[in-house]
This record gives C-alpha cells, sequence and structure tokens, in this order.
C-alpha cells in the first residue's frame, strides 16, 4: 500500500520542481480563502472605499445623499494651514521619536550584547514598555508630569532646578514632553530587535577581526553594522510609519493640546470624521498621509535593495 | 574580549540609566495606586507610601464599571486571537512553502497594511458596520481586530513554518501520507508553539487596542477596558490620581504576564520576519 502511493507520487513529481507545485496550488486556495475574504472584505476594500470617499462630500447623520465633489476635498486641504501645521507636527513627532529610539536602540543592544550583571535585569523591565496599553502608558506619564503630584517636577525641586512647571500643558513643552514617552514606549522593542540581530552576527568574525587589530569602532563598521543593517532599516522604518500614524499615547497624554501643539494628523483626522463628522474631508487626510508615506517606503526599499546589492 | 576599566564602568552607568529610565514611571504609577488621598494632596509627593491604602482600588470599581469593561476587553481579544491564528496558519504555510502570485500578494498586503493610517480605513468600516448594525457591539469590533491582527500574525507564523524544514515533509509523502495528513500529523505538531505564542500576541495586542474600540463602541455597557480608562480622566483633563492609577494598573497586568511568557518567541518571529520578507 505504502509503496503503491510513493511510486504515484515519485513519478508525478519526478521533475519535483513543476508537478509537485501544480498539485499543491490547487490545494492551496482551500488554505488562503478563509483569511483572504476577511482581508478582502475588512481590509483591502475598506481601504479602497475610503480613497473614493475622498473624492465625495460624505458626513455622519446627513439626510441628503452624498455626492461625488472630485478633487474638491483635496483643494480645501491644500488649503487648510491647520492641517498642515499638523502634518508638521506629525513629521517632527515621528522623527523626534523614531531617531532616538534607533540610536539609543542601537547603544543599548550593543551594551546588552556584553557580559553584563544587570542584563536581566534590562530585559525583565524592557517588558513593561513593550506590553503596556498605550492607554496605559498616557495615563502613567501623566501621572509622572503632573505639576502638584508628578514625581518630575518634585525630584527637578529636590535638586534645586527650578519650581516645575505643567510640562503637558506649557506651548513649548508639551511636544518634547509627549516624544520622551514615545521613545520610552518604543524603545524596548528596537532595543530586542536590534539586540537579536547582533546575535545573529557570527561571533568568530569579531574575533578574527579583533586579532588582525580592528579597534572597537571599526569592528562596528566592518562587521557588525553590514549584519545588522536589513534588521536595522526594517525597524527603523516600521518604527517611523508606526510613530507618525500613531494616537492613542497623544490622544490620552494631551488631546492634541495645548492649542493644537502635540495635535498630530491622526488626531486631526479623527476629530474631523467623528466630531463633526466630515467623513469626506478626513478621508482625503488619510490620502495624503498614505501618499506622503508610501513615498518615503518607497525610498527605503530602494535603499534596502542596493543594501543588498553591496552585500 | 577585553574592555578597559573605565569602559566597563561607563557600560555599567548607561545600563543603570537605562533601568532607572525603563522603571521609573512604571514605580511612580504603582506608588499612587496606593497612596490615601490625603497623601496625594500634599505638595511634597515620595516615593513610598506612608500608609498603603487599598482604597483606589475600591473607589476605582465604585466609580467605573471595570469588571465588565474587562470582561468585554477579554471576549474581544480571545475572539479575535483564536479566530485570527485560525485563519492565518494556513494562509502562512502557503506564503512559506510556495512563491505563488497569490502567496506575493499577500505578503506585499502585510508591508503595505502597515503603512495606511487607521483612520482611512476605519471611516469606510464605520460606514458598512453600522449597515449591518454592528456598531456598538462587540462581534464588530473582533470582525476588525481579527483583520487588524492578521499582517503581524501572518508575519509571525511565516517564519515559523519557514523554521520547520520542508524535508520533513517530503519524507512524510514519500512514506505515503497525504498532503492533509503530512500537515496535520507532520507539520502541525511542529508549529504549535509559534501557533500558540502568536495567539497570545494577538491576544494582546487586541486587548490593549484603543483607537478601533474608541470609535465603535458607544455605550459605557460594551466599551472595552482602555476605552473606559479614559473615563477617569475628565473632559478638561482633570483626574482623580488615584482610581485612576488603580485601575491603569490592573489593566495592564494581564499583558505584561501574557507578554512575559512569550516575550523570546515574539523576537525570534519579529527577527525572522524582519530579515526574510
Amino acid at each position: 500500500m505504502t509503496s503503491l502511493t510513493a511510486t504515484k507520487r515519485s513519478t508525478r513529481g519526478a521533475p519535483r520542481a513543476d508537478g509537485g507545485r501544480r498539485a499543491v496550488d490547487r490545494g492551496a486556495w482551500f488554505l488562503v480563502l478563509p483569511a483572504l475574504i476577511p482581508i478582502l472584505v475588512l481590509s483591502v476594500g475598506p481601504l479602497l472605499y475610503g480613497i473614493l470617499l475622498a473624492f465625495t462630500d460624505a458626513q455622519s447623520g446627513r439626510t441628503r445623499s452624498t455626492q461625488w465633489i472630485g478633487g474638491l476635498n483635496f483643494q480645501d486641504l491644500l488649503h487648510d494651514t491647520l492641517f498642515w501645521e499638523s502634518f508638521r507636527i506629525g513629521l517632527v513627532w515621528a522623527v523626534g521619536v523614531t531617531v532616538p529610539q534607533f540610536l539609543l536602540g542601537l547603544g543599548l543592544a550593543l551594551l546588552l550584547n556584553q557580559d553584563l550583571r544587570l542584563r536581566w535585569l534590562a530585559r525583565a523591565l524592557a517588558i513593561i514598555p513593550w506590553a503596556m496599553p498605550e492607554v496605559v502608558v498616557g495615563v502613567m506619564w501623566r501621572l509622572v508630569y503632573n505639576p502638584d503630584a508628578g514625581v518630575l517636577n518634585e525630584t527637578l525641586r529636590d535638586l534645586g532646578l527650578g519650581d516645575g512647571r505643567d510640562w503637558l500643558a506649557g506651548l513649548s513643552t508639551a511636544l518634547p514632553a509627549v516624544i520622551v514617552v514615545g521613545v520610552w514606549a518604543g524603545m524596548p522593542q528596537t532595543t530586542v530587535a536590534l539586540l537579536a540581530g547582533l546575535q545573529n552576527t557570527p561571533r568568530e568574525l569579531h574575533e578574527a577581526a579583533a586579532m588582525d587589530g580592528a579597534g572597537a569602532w571599526r569592528r562596528f563598521l566592518t562587521v557588525t553594522w553590514p549584519a545588522l543593517r536589513p534588521v536595522a532599516l526594517s525597524i527603523t522604518a516600521l518604527n517611523f510609519i508606526w510613530n507618525f500614524n500613531s494616537f492613542a499615547l497623544v490622544y490620552v497624554l494631551t488631546s492634541g493640546g495645548p492649542g493644537g501643539r502635540t495635535r498630530l494628523p491622526m488626531l486631526f483626522a479623527y476629530e474631523e470624521a467623528f466630531r463633526y463628522g466630515q467623513f469626506g474631508y478626513a478621508a482625503a487626510m488619510g490620502c495624503v498621509m498614505v501618499a506622503v508615506i508610501s513615498v518615503l517606503l518607497a525610498v527605503f526599499l530602494v535603499g534596502r535593495l542596493r543594501g543588498g546589492d553591496e552585500a | 574580549m577585553r574592555t578597559s576599566t573605565t569602559g566597563r564602568v561607563g557600560q555599567y552607568v548607561a545600563l543603570l540609566a537605562y533601568l532607572v529610565f525603563l522603571a521609573f514611571p512604571f514605580l511612580w504609577l504603582i506608588s499612587i495606586a496606593f497612596k490615601s488621598p490625603r497623601e496625594l494632596g500634599s505638595l511634597h509627593p515620595t516615593w513610598i507610601p506612608r500608609d498603603p491604602t487599598l482604597d483606589n482600588f475600591r473607589q476605582a470599581f465604585d466609580e467605573q464599571p471595570l469588571l465588565r469593561a474587562a470582561g468585554n476587553s477579554l471576549l474581544a481579544a480571545l475572539g479575535a486571537a483564536v479566530i485570527a491564528v485560525l485563519i492565518a496558519t494556513p494562509l502562512a504555510y502557503v506564503m512559506a512553502r510556495r512563491r505563488t502570485l497569490l502567496a506575493r500578494a499577500a505578503t506585499g498586503w502585510v508591508v503595505v497594511s502597515q503603512a495606511f493610517p487607521l483612520v482611512l480605513v476605519i471611516i469606510p468600516l464605520f460606514l458598512v458596520l453600522k449597515n449591518l448594525r454592528l456598531i456598538n457591539s462587540l462581534f464588530g469590533l473582533v470582525l476588525v481586530y481579527v483583520v487588524w491582527a492578521l499582517p503581524f500574525a501572518l508575519w509571525m507564523l511565516v517564519g515559523y513554518v519557514r523554521a520547520v524544514p520542508e524535508e520533513l515533509e517530503e519524507a512524510a509523502a514519500v512514506d505515503g501520507a497525504g498532503r492533509l495528513r503530512t500537515l496535520v500529523s507532520v507539520t502541525a505538531p511542529l508549529l504549535a508553539p509559534g501557533i500558540v505564542a502568536t495567539a497570545l500576541f494577538a491576544f494582546i495586542t487586541a486587548w490593549n487596542e484603543f483607537f478601533f474600540a474608541l470609535v465603535l463602541l458607544k455605550t459605557p455597557e460594551k466599551q472595552t477596558l482602555p476605552v473606559v480608562l479614559t473615563h477617569f480622566i475628565g473632559a478638561e483633563g482633570v483626574a482623580d490620581l488615584g482610581p485612576l492609577a488603580a485601575a491603569a494598573f490592573l489593566a495592564t497586568l494581564p499583558s505584561l504576564v501574557v507578554f512575559a511568557l512569550i516575550q523570546r518567541r515574539i523576537t525570534s518571529g519579529m527577527l525572522a520576519g524582519a530579515v526574510k520578507s
């Protein structure tokens, strides 16, 4: 019995690459459909519908039917200084969070890759920001920044560094204050990803380079970085996108205040859609955000492909 | 390799700074959660509560329907995790093993789906779910969470499938096992730990999610824990600090525990996806 099926298989799959593959592909539909249908209906479909909505005057709770208005929303957006201000804030926030996340994360990953005594504690603590709901992270830092009962002001007072202030309410301090929280929340994930990447670099290479008399910096440039590069680029690109599109953290910390100084594009679009009911206009905002991110992502992918050629 | 003594000292200083930065907000949250109202009102707050109390926890449960919210969160997160893994595993298998057009399209979607801002998806979803009368329904939220958890679940699972040597399957096939039998009796057991890790990760993701829940759930009876937490912060941003801290502390415990259990697997899954996709 066994031999019969085996022969059947082996004859059908003799040039394995082709025959066996076709058999699998026919079966593949049955494996793929359970995920494909929800993806199409609840993700790809809404995305396309959302892009369509950007060209309409769709509003919530209105009886009159929705009209196609062409590029009018985009024209309005072009002149919406508040939106561009929020877009600028979004970029400042995304860069301001992503760059320290990467630099500090890389430093820490290199550090944790050494034989240090408290390494286990760092790994254990790193779980806290990573696993915490963003809402809780926001709540927690509100308690830290609290002008009266907060630990930050009390520490500053103890150190004799002034009387403290309301960090999240200050026009000039609010954005830096939320950026610090963003870095805190995302750093462990970056660190752990880079650390995992480091541990995939062969140790022998390091040792060989050290024997050849290469200093730490040279070893980093010639051995560590080339191996780490794919992971570093992926995590940085993803971090940038996630940060630019983030919502919950800043919603809880400042709700976009004071005076719109921390109003990220997502907060702006959320208010436009679900407070003022301007679905079409908010969808247009989303389109602009996607377009800009796509360009950045394309630049990143080209860079990554080039890096692959070099390696 | 040898490191100079100053280098070592510098390393430990940097590590300690990192540990303090990581730990201090969380320790502060715990400190506030156990402080009495009188101590919270004092002008010079201390790290360690002088007379620790559970009053804040009691008051938190009195003020907001925390238990019901936790139940809602649990339901949404469990539903999302189970369904997401059930439908993602077969697709991930195909994506990992065959370079068909479909598999490549799915991989592309995983990458692209990370880039679009949620607002562009939530507006049409809101309209569609409204027509289906699934606004303010946990079932509607579960549907959204499933699709939302899929990209990362696929990303992780593809990595796990690739870690199973294809030769094992071929060996089973040569021994006469059919395709389905090979999958069930050879591949699935080897994948099981990865599948569990992926499910737990999807669970945490849904447990922590805020934006979709905020938009889709209207009445307090239906809302999940993260949404109910924001009710402790008043309209003007004035908050009752003690109960707020207590509730926030409770809301974070389940994900901390689950995450601690699977952290290593998430890391390896993440890395596999990052390097190979």
